[in-house]
C-alpha cells in the first residue's frame, strides 16, 4: 500500500453517513487522527482503531484501516496483546468515558502502568449516551443526567491525573472546540513510544447538554469555550471547583521504555 | 522425542510451547499457577511473551489480541477465573479468534476449595458465555493427555478459528508421570490458513466451505475489521435478520457438523458390556481399574473415556451404549455429564456415582458401584 498523505484515504466514505446525533464531537476527534495520521504519512494497515462500547465504538465502522470493536471496558486489553503480537502497528484506542473511567478503569490503569505502546482518546461526553444518557464518572457533581435527575451525589473524576499518576508517557486534555490543539494532542500522542492518553471533551447536546440547559451544539461549544482552563489556572482551583471546569493542557511528556522493549532488555542483561 | 518427568500444568505448558503458542496471557490462580511460572521461564526461550495481567478478564482480552495479531496464544485458570474470561470468551467465538483456554478444575461453587480438585466447570464451558455458539473442550486423563491434548487443542483453535478449552482437575495438574514430548517439527501442527485473495477483494468473515472464514491479521495488507456485533462478511456491522440468522447458524454448525473430526471417546473392557461406565478427566484413570478388575471377576463392564465433552459425542456414545443394559456415570459434580448421558440413552439405564467431598474417585469405590448395579 502506498504512504498515504491526504486524511481522506483513512476516512471509509461509502459507509457514511455516520449514527452519531448532529452536534456530537465525535466526528471532530475522528478527523483529528486521520489529520495526525496523514501527517505521519502512516501506512493505512499499519494503524488499527480499537473501540469499545457505546456511541464511540461505532468510530471503527468509519475508517479505512484495521479496526477491532471490543467487549464494554476491555478494549484497553485487548490492544495489550495486539501490541505485543504486532509492535510496528500504531494502536489508537478510541473510547468513551463510561469505557475508560468506569468499567475499564483498571485496565487502564494497568496499561498506564505497564507503559504498553498504545494511543487512547478519550472521547469525554459526560455520559452514557448509547443508552439514554445515565451520569458516568467524569459527569461533574450536581449535574443532572436520566439517572440523577435531582443532582450527581458524586464527584466527577480526574482521569488525565489518573493517567499521569499510574505511569503514561504523555498525558493531555483538551476540548473539541479546541480544535488546533485538539489535532496536536493527537499528532503527539500518536508519536509517542509508550502509553498515550488524550482526554477529549466533547458535545452531547442529545443527552448531557439537553439535562443541563445546553440544549444546543453552538451551546455546548460555548459552555467548552468558557470552561476550559489552561493547566496551570486549573490547577490553582479548589477539588469544589473543578467540578465546574475542563482542564486544558499537557500533564505529561516523557521516555520511559514501553513494556516491550523494557522486557526485552530485561531479557538481554540475564 | 525426549522423556519428562512432569506435572500436569507443566504438560500443557510444553504442549502449547510445541505447538507453536508464543504468547501467554494470565493472572495467578490455585491450582494452575504453575503453569504461568512456567510460561513465564520458558516463553523469552523461543522468544515468546508472557504476560500477568491485572485480572483474568484482562488475561483473555490480551490473548485474543495476540491472536489478532497473527500469534498462537493462550492463558491458564481456574473455575473462579474462569468464570471472569466467559466474557470475552463469547467475543472469541464471535470474531472467530483462535486461542486456548486452559482451566485446571478445582472444588466448588465461588471461591470453593482452591486446592482440592473439582469437576464440576463442565457446564460452565458450554454454556457459560450469553448467547448461542458451539465450543470445543477436551478432558485429558493423564500427563501425557494434558501434553497431546493441548496441542491438539491449538491445532482445533486454527482448523475451527475458534476458542477451544483444555479441562483437567487439580489433581492431574499437580500429579506427575513420565511423558513423551515431541518437538514442534515431530508433531502434526496446523497453522492458520491465509485470505486467498488479494487485499482489494478480501472479506475477512466470508467463509470457506466448512463455515470457517481465513482470518487476516492486524498490520497486514488485507484490513481485518472485527467486532462483538453481529457483522457481514465485510466484518462491518449489520442487524439485518437474515445476516443474524446466518451468522448464528455458521457459528454454530462450522463446529457441529465437523465433530468426527475431534478426539473421540476411548473405549476400554468387555466389548458391548452389560454395564457401561461414562467418566473422563481423573475419575476415569479410576473407572479404567475398576473395569479392569470387575471384568477379572468376570462381570461384563466396559468404560467409555471422554477426550472431548463439548461438543458432546452423542454419535459414538450411542454406538457403544447400543447394547447396554445399565450406565454408570462417574464424575466430580452433581450429574453434568449425566444429564448429557440422559439424553442419548433412556433415564431409566442411567445410575450416576457422583462426589462431590473434594476426594477422588478409588477403584475400590467404583467397583463396589459395578457390583450394586449387576446385583439388582
Amino acid at each position: 500500500m502506498s504512504i498515504s498523505q491526504d486524511y481522506t484515504d483513512y476516512i471509509a466514505w461509502d459507509r457514511l453517513p455516520h449514527m452519531w446525533c448532529p452536534g456530537c464531537g465525535n466526528g471532530i476527534a475522528l478527523k483529528g487522527l486521520a489529520l495526525a495520521l496523514a501527517k505521519q504519512g502512516i501506512p493505512r494497515h499499519k494503524v488499527l482503531m480499537a473501540t469499545g462500547i457505546g456511541c464511540s465504538g461505532r468510530a471503527g465502522s468509519y475508517v479505512s484501516f484495521h479496526s477491532f470493536d471490543g467487549t464494554h471496558g476491555r478494549t484497553i486489553a485487548f490492544c495489550t496483546g495486539i501490541n505485543v503480537a504486532q509492535p510496528d502497528l500504531k494502536i489508537v484506542a478510541f473510547l468513551g468515558d463510561g469505557d475508560c473511567g468506569a468499567i475499564g478503569g483498571n485496565h487502564l490503569l494497568h496499561a498506564a502502568r505497564r507503559n504498553n505502546d498504545l494511543t487512547v482518546l478519550e472521547i469525554n461526553n459526560f455520559t452514557y449516551g448509547m443508552t439514554g444518557g445515565q451520569f458516568s464518572p467524569t459527569t461533574p457533581a450536581h449535574s443532572f443526567s436520566s439517572t440523577s435527575k435531582h443532582g450527581k451525589v458524586d464527584y466527577g473524576m480526574d482521569m488525565c491525573y489518573l493517567v499521569a499518576e499510574a505511569g503514561a508517557n504523555y498525558v493531555a486534555s483538551t476540548t473539541v472546540y479546541h480544535t488546533a490543539q485538539l489535532n496536536k494532542f493527537i499528532n503527539e500522542a500518536i508519536s509517542t513510544r509508550g502509553f498515550s492518553f488524550v482526554e477529549i471533551a466533547s458535545p452531547c447536546p442529545t443527552y448531557y447538554g439537553r439535562h443541563n440547559n445546553l440544549r444546543s451544539a453552538p451551546e455546548m461549544m460555548e459552555w467548552f469555550k468558557e470552561r476550559a482552563l489552561p493547566k496551570e489556572k486549573y490547577d490553582e482551583l479548589t477539588i469544589e471547583e473543578k467540578q465546574k471546569y475542563i482542564m486544558r493542557g499537557r500533564l505529561v511528556q516523557r521516555d520511559r521504555e514501553d513494556f516491550l522493549t523494557m522486557y526485552m532488555n530485561e531479557l538481554n542483561n540475564e | 522425542m525426549s522423556k519428562f518427568f512432569v506435572e500436569g500444568n507443566v504438560a500443557s505448558a510444553l504442549g502449547a510451547i510445541k505447538a507453536g503458542a508464543r504468547f501467554f496471557a494470565g493472572y495467578p490462580i490455585s491450582p494452575a499457577s504453575e503453569l504461568a511460572e512456567y510460561c513465564s521461564q520458558e516463553m523469552p526461550k523461543v522468544g515468546g511473551i508472557y504476560m500477568q495481567m491485572e485480572d483474568e478478564i484482562a488475561s483473555m482480552a490480551a490473548v485474543i489480541g495476540a491472536s489478532l495479531g497473527g500469534m498462537k496464544a493462550f492463558t491458564a485458570t481456574s473455575g473462579p477465573g474462569m468464570s471472569l474470561m466467559q466474557e470475552n470468551i463469547g467475543y472469541a467465538s464471535m470474531v472467530e479468534a483462535p486461542c486456548v483456554i486452559i482451566n485446571v478444575q478445582r472444588f466448588g461453587l465461588s471461591t470453593g476449595v482452591a486446592t482440592s480438585p473439582g469437576q464440576s466447570d463442565i457446564m460452565q464451558a458450554r454454556w457459560g458465555r450469553h448467547g448461542d455458539q458451539s465450543i470445543i473442550a477436551l478432558t485429558p486423563s493423564s500427563v501425557q493427555g494434558c501434553f497431546d491434548l493441548t496441542v491438539e487443542a491449538f491445532n482445533l483453535a486454527e482448523r475451527f478459528s475458534s476458542p477451544v478449552m483444555v479441562l483437567f482437575e487439580a489433581s492431574i495438574a499437580h500429579l506427575r508421570e513420565r511423558i513423551n514430548i515431541l518437538e514442534s517439527e515431530e508433531l502434526h501442527l496446523i497453522e492458520r490458513k491465509k485470505p486467498d485473495v488479494s487485499p482489494e477483494d478480501y472479506k475477512p468473515y466470508k467463509p470457506d466451505e466448512r463455515g470457517v472464514p481465513r482470518l487476516s491479521y492486524y498490520g497486514s495488507e488485507h484490513i481485518l475489521k472485527t467486532t462483538g456485533l453481529v457483522h457481514t462478511e465485510t466484518g462491518n456491522i449489520s442487524s439485518d435478520a437474515r445476516v443474524c440468522a446466518a451468522l448464528v447458524e455458521r457459528l454454530e454448525r462450522k463446529i457441529e457438523d465437523y465433530q468426527d473430526e475431534l478426539p473421540p471417546p476411548k473405549y476400554y473392557g468387555t466389548k458391548d458390556a452389560e454395564t457401561v461406565l461414562v467418566s473422563f478427566g481423573i475419575s476415569s484413570r479410576a473407572a479404567r481399574e475398576a473395569v479392569y478388575r470387575a471384568n477379572l471377576a468376570g462381570i461384563s463392564a466396559g468404560l467409555i473415556e471422554l477426550q472431548t465433552v463439548w461438543p458432546f459425542p452423542e454419535k459414538a456414545i450411542a454406538q457403544y451404549l447400543s447394547k447396554a443394559l445399565r450406565v454408570i456415570v462417574v464424575e466430580m459434580n452433581r450429574g453434568q455429564v449425566t444429564r448429557e448421558i440422559e439424553r442419548v440413552v433412556s433415564r431409566n439405564l442411567v445410575d450416576p456415582l457422583l462426589r462431590t467431598d473434594t476426594n477422588i474417585f478409588y477403584p475400590h469405590d467404583i467397583l463396589d458401584k459395578i457390583k450394586e448395579v449387576h446385583d439388582i
